[in-house]
């Protein structure tokens, strides 16, 4: 039937009775569509998630409610708190009695979950927190941001914390993340945050339903009784200095093993790139089609995409932009990536940011008029004439 | 290749829905497909729209900015999403409902009553099932069949009664498509 005959590797060759009435086969259902809210939710639940807590907010919405129809279904606990102050600390009650714990909410939410994440990460507590981003500051919109870069990366709560910060850019991707998430919150008894926004929670996509288990690791501080051994204690408060202090160099230890370990990023066309696109998320993949276009016109442009916004990929960064004439941060803020961007190129590549702000998303054009900006005001690494490249002048520009 | 449709309208016109049932058959066409709603606050003022990106590599940007093809089922829709069409693309028209013209000479505007069509098949509501089909009938980017089993994937399990009855709809509007008819 039409329905198969396809180029190689677009179909599958699986083929079933044809539905009643319809005159066609029907492949094998071997693909979903899922939203990426759903997606995340059912991830981790395959992953092992033991406890959900949370609090309705849009644009995350479905991901509690899938979670509040699946967690029973599973004979897991799932509960819609009465607040986010409340599902975070419920959330830090389930991880340190031993549960593998997932929290979401969209940036109000977690705003009044910092104070919890600071706890968590004091108390050393592996819990994944979900963030689906929308338009801030204060109650905002409800449409796709990207503006909580600084308060994901740079520490949400009070006190000298990192938490792990995993940034998905396709439904496909959040699902493998999620897994990896739980993985890291474990490995290195922390928080992890994946941070995703209002597109990618709303948008759907096909998945293969078949999602990583994750194997829990045996723990010798989680709170489960102690009979017959003596009392562990899980807490953040350390009153003496000294103590605190030790405390805190076993986190800084911590974070320092991380940053060393577990690093990822993702690039694009980046041999020879004279601009160098760095993105994440959702403004990634509009960074992606602007690279292609900008390519088309004979812009040599490259994309690069951190995965892990904490630790930042700095050193693979500072080394794909070697040979660049400009860097451009692409982002659905008005400037926040483009300062761990800043950090990492030091000043050897000039550094340019296209920003949108409160919900809306820059077009992929948008995108490319940036590129080309920063590529004209800026001088090559090869010889230019002084004053004659301008905008329109640039590869690829208006002619 | 990858093909991006916008599909617009009043809410209840079932936008979502035919969106939803073009991305169900790219998919079991084992192809790429990105589905997006809108969710922001224009869904509570009446209007509804959704981006469906068809593709046979990896999907890129989630925003369209150059539409092959736009749905446009009443007036504001029109005005809002004929600017997006790129040159050469497709501009599907419910002429029921609109009565302007679109006012660009680089595309291609299929004019279709879809409401009225979406009637004659047996129930107005049909309106954005008859638009995809003119779509599809046009431009031929998925199978007819396709289409036809992602009405028994999206409704099999919910509203079965309805299948037959979304799949006389979708091939009205295809036959439309095909033909050229303009009512």
């Amino acid at each position: 039937m039409a329905v198969l005959d396809r180029p190689a590797g677009a179909g599958r060759p699986h083929v079933v009775a044809s539905p009643p009435g319809t005159g066609v086969e029907a492949p094998l259902p071997d693909r979903v569509l899922m939203k990426g809210n759903e997606a995340i939710a059912e991830a981790a639940i395959a992953a092992g998630c033991d406890a959900y807590f949370g609090y309705p907010i849009t644009p995350q919405a479905e991901l509690l409610e899938w979670m509040a129809r699946r967690m029973p279904e599973e004979g897991r606990a799932f509960v819609q708190a009465e607040s986010e102050l409340a599902a975070i600390n419920m959330a830090l009650g389930a991880a340190a009695a031993g549960a593998r714990v997932l929290v979401s909410s969209s940036s109000p939410g977690i705003s009044l979950m910092a104070e919890g994440m600071s706890y968590m990460a004091g108390s050393r507590l592996p819990v994944v927190l979900v963030n689906v981003m929308r338009g801030g500051p204060g109650l905002g919109s409800i449409g796709a941001s990207q503006a909580d870069y600084l308060q994901a990366t740079k520490g949400h709560g009070h006190g000298d914390y990192r938490v792990p910060v995993l940034a998905p850019s396709s439904i496909a991707e959040a699902i493998e993340l999620v897994g990896d998430a739980f993985v890291l919150a474990e490995r290195y008894r922390t928080p992890v945050m994946i941070l995703a926004d209002g597109i990618l929670g709303q948008a759907m996509e096909p998945v293969v339903p078949r999602f990583r288990s994750i194997p829990k690791p045996t723990a010798d501080w989680i709170l489960e009784g102690a009979a017959g051994r003596d009392p562990r204690v899980v807490r953040s408060l350390h009153i003496r200095p000294d103590e605190l202090e030790e405390a805190n160099e076993v986190l800084q230890a911590t974070y320092a093993e991380i940053t060393a370990k577990e690093r990822r990023w993702a690039g694009e066309s980046l041999d020879g790139a004279e601009v160098v696109v760095v993105a994440y998320g959702t403004a990634a993949r509009v960074a992606r089609t602007a690279v292609e276009r900008a390519r088309e016109d004979g812009l040599r442009a490259g994309l690069f995409r951190p995965i892990t916004l904490w630790p930042f990929p700095a050193p693979a960064l500072r080394e794909a932009a070697a040979g660049a004439r400009a860097v451009l941060a692409v982002e659905l803020s008005a400037g926040q990536l483009v300062e761990d961007v800043r950090l990492a190129i030091e000043g050897t590549v000039p550094v340019f940011h296209h920003g949108r702000t409160g919900g809306m998303v820059p077009s992929p054009d948008e995108v490319v008029a940036a590129m080309r900006k920063a590529w004209a005001v800026t001088p090559g690494k090869a010889p230019t004439r002084p004053g004659t490249v301008t905008p329109e002048t640039a590869p690829g520009g208006v002619r | 290749m990858e093909r991006s449709t916008i599909f617009a309208g009043f809410g209840g016109q079932g936008i979502l829905f035919a969106g939803r049932v073009l991305a169900e058959a790219a998919m079991v066409e084992g192809r790429e497909v990105l589905w997006i709603p809108s969710y922001g606050p224009e869904m509570r003022g009446g209007t509804a729209s959704c981006t469906v990106i068809v593709a046979d590599r990896q999907i890129g940007s989630p925003i369209v900015d150059r539409a092959d093809h736009a749905v446009v089922l009443n007036p504001p829709s029109m005005a809002r999403y004929t600017p997006l069409v790129a040159a050469e693309g497709l501009l599907v028209v419910n002429t029921t409902l609109i009565e302007a013209e679109p006012g660009r000479d680089d595309i291609e505007v299929l004019s279709v009553p879809c409401t009225a069509l979406a009637r004659r098949a047996g129930d107005d509501k049909l309106v954005s099932v008859v638009a995809l089909g003119a779509l599809v009938g046009r431009r031929r980017f998925v199978e007819p069949g396709s289409i036809h089993a992602a009405f028994t994937r999206v409704l099999g399990s919910k509203r079965p009664d309805m299948i037959a009855l979304d799949i006389a709809a979708f091939d009205a509007g295809y036959e439309a498509g095909l033909e050229e008819v303009i009512a």
